[in-house]
């Protein structure tokens, strides 16, 4: 079954003629240029962001969910994150559980366990480095058991271990029937963990398919406006600006 | 365990309160005396004097600390301060048009409080208006703008005072006493407090979720606007009331939070309880203090706070950025 369906997805001079579908298992990348809409529509998939256009999760449209059970469905992880108070990362990883209104200790030990921060659990999240805070934050959706799990650019600024530690991780969230979708600006790492690719241009779909086919020279240089030099072969795979 | 811990120190602060005094009296007897209605000295000073100003400093100190709390929980933001919402100082002006126009005068003493509740409530309704939406930026503003206008009325009223009386009766007012007030206060405030505690216990996730800020807390299927809203009116109700019917006390709303914050771990949905107990305890010591001092001028309950609570509030923030 398809666990995210999207089909003629509009948001007044942001979005335009948004259509796709993504199955149990899946990780979708969005990629595309600074503006391009990628994260006004997992805004929209998240539900923050009033949008025209049909959006089912799971087979039932997301507009007649409650909001408590569009959030037991739909995860979301946003750009930035911070807390204003200084809260244990225990605490951080609960707020998971809020749409559930429940406090399930095997799930929110198992997000600590998937994300590696089973030992910062008393720590205070204001005194743990980038990375760290970056593995709670993670930790903190997984907590609520989405089904579809969608991430605004969570490897920004991260060191390298923490940005293949974070993408392992949401691959392994998705190997478990889940769907994942997440805006990324690493088309090395997009390539080796995404199923297929999104590429976005002025709020439209330019491209949508595997990595092989939407991270060709020809389609990254006309949306980015630079010569893109394309290896898919090599290991890892080389994407990079001429 | 700290709830406890806090009622225990409101209810030692409590009892406190019920000995302090020039007087010597015993509390128990006394009180029983009151409830049972037989007539001693004992039942006239612990049950008509001393009862209500104590459950006044307990609930004004409570109302100020879950006001604090709460709003500092919706704004993420430490230095929220309940004046902010503009409800405070709508009430001072409410207060200070009874003071000069003899607003109310079936009231009799609770004139102030009474007009002090309504300009409260229309300051509130004007901030919210103004709001529109309950973004912390905006409401922040919205407060401000509120509170910047009903300060330059009551300037406009203290410039224009009739009599230098008024003027020092309103501004002695304003500066906060629970003393000289009856059981009666207490009917405009505990519907308050229990109206504006219920508004802003029920909003405990949304609080605990906007640590993370607005958009998680959304995505978490919390409604913020309408989650919002109720938390500004809960607070507003309670800062409304309590200065309507003991003036500004000032700084507690600001500090008791900020003492409670490390004893809950920082959790701002665990914070409003021990906040208002905290409050309670604070406001109702200050005010024993007030009685203690030695006679002659009287320290107001206001001033008090604010002397104790700047130098209190300069080593917190001390202890934060060594931290």
């Amino acid at each position: 079954m398809k666990l995210v369906e999207v089909d003629c997805l509009e948001v007044a001079s942001r979005l335009a003629g948004i259509g796709f579908s993504l199955a149990a298992g899946e990780v979708l990348g969005l990629i595309g240029p600074n503006g391009s809409g990628k994260s006004s529509l997992l805004q929209c998939l998240a539900g923050l962001l009033p949008h025209r256009g049909e959006y089912r999760c799971a087979g039932s449209p997301v507009a007649t969910l409650a909001a408590s059970e569009r959030a037991r469905r739909i995860g979301f992880l946003p750009q930035a994150c911070s807390s204003a108070w200084a809260l244990c990362v225990e605490d951080v990883v609960a707020l998971g559980r809020l749409p559930w209104g429940d406090d399930d200790r095997a799930a929110i030990e198992a997000a600590m366990r998937q994300t590696g921060v089973e030992n910062l659990r008393s720590r205070r999240i204001d005194r743990l480095s980038g990375g760290e805070q970056a593995r709670v934050w993670l930790a903190r959706v997984l907590a609520g058991q989405p089904r579809v799990l969608l991430a605004d650019e969570p490897i920004a600024s991260l060191d390298l271990r923490h940005q293949r530690g974070i993408m392992e991780t949401l691959r392994q969230h998705a190997d478990l029937g889940n769907a994942v979708i997440l805006a990324i600006h690493d088309f090395s790492l997009a390539a080796r963990h995404c199923d297929r690719l999104c590429l976005m241009q002025q709020g439209r779909i330019h491209r949508l398919g595997t990595p092989a086919e939407v991270l060709t020279e020809s389609s990254l240089s006309a949306v980015f406006q630079v010569p893109v030099y394309v290896d898919l072969d090599a290991s890892p795979p080389i994407v990079l600006a001429r | 365990m700290i709830h406890l811990l806090c009622l225990a120190l409101a209810l030692a602060a409590a009892l406190l309160s019920l000995a302090a005094g020039t007087t010597p009296v015993a509390v128990f007897s006394g009180l029983g005396d009151w409830l049972t209605g037989v007539d001693s000295p004992a039942a006239l000073i612990v049950g008509e004097i001393r009862l209500p100003r104590t459950l006044l400093a307990l609930a004004v100190g409570a109302a100020l600390g879950l006001s604090g709390a709460a709003l500092q929980g919706l704004l993420r933001n430490p230095l929220a301060d309940p004046g902010l919402t503009g409800a405070s100082q709508g009430a001072a002006l409410g207060a200070a048009a009874v003071f000069y126009f003899g607003l109310f005068p079936a009231a009799g003493e609770a004139a102030p409080a009474l007009a002090g509740l309504l300009g409260a409530g229309l300051a509130l309704l004007l901030m919210l208006a103004l709001a529109a939406s309950a973004q912390a930026a905006t409401v922040i503003m919205a407060g401000l703008a509120v509170s910047t206008t009903t300060s330059a009325l009551l300037a406009v009223v203290l410039n224009f005072a009739p009599n230098p009386f008024a003027m020092q009766e309103l501004v002695f007012w304003l500066l906060g006493s629970v003393s000289e007030r009856g059981l009666e206060h207490l009917y405009f405030l505990l519907p308050a407090l229990l109206a504006g505690g219920t508004l802003i216990l029920r909003q405990r996730r949304l609080l605990h979720a906007l640590s993370l800020g607005e958009q998680v807390a959304q995505s978490l299927g919390l409604a913020f606007d309408r989650g919002a809203r109720w938390i500004i009116l809960g607070a507003a109700l309670l800062v409304g009331a309590s200065v309507a019917t003991a003036g500004n006390v000032g700084f507690v709303g600001l500090l008791v939070p900020h003492l409670a914050r490390p004893l809950v771990g920082h959790r701002p949905d665990r914070l409003l309880l021990p906040s208002a107990l905290l409050g309670a305890s604070l406001v109702t010591l200050a005010d024993i203090g007030v009685r203690l001092l030695p006679p002659g001028r009287e320290i107001k309950l206001g001033v008090l706070t604010s002397l104790l609570g700047a130098p209190l509030f300069i080593w917190l923030i001390w202890k934060e950025r060594r931290a």
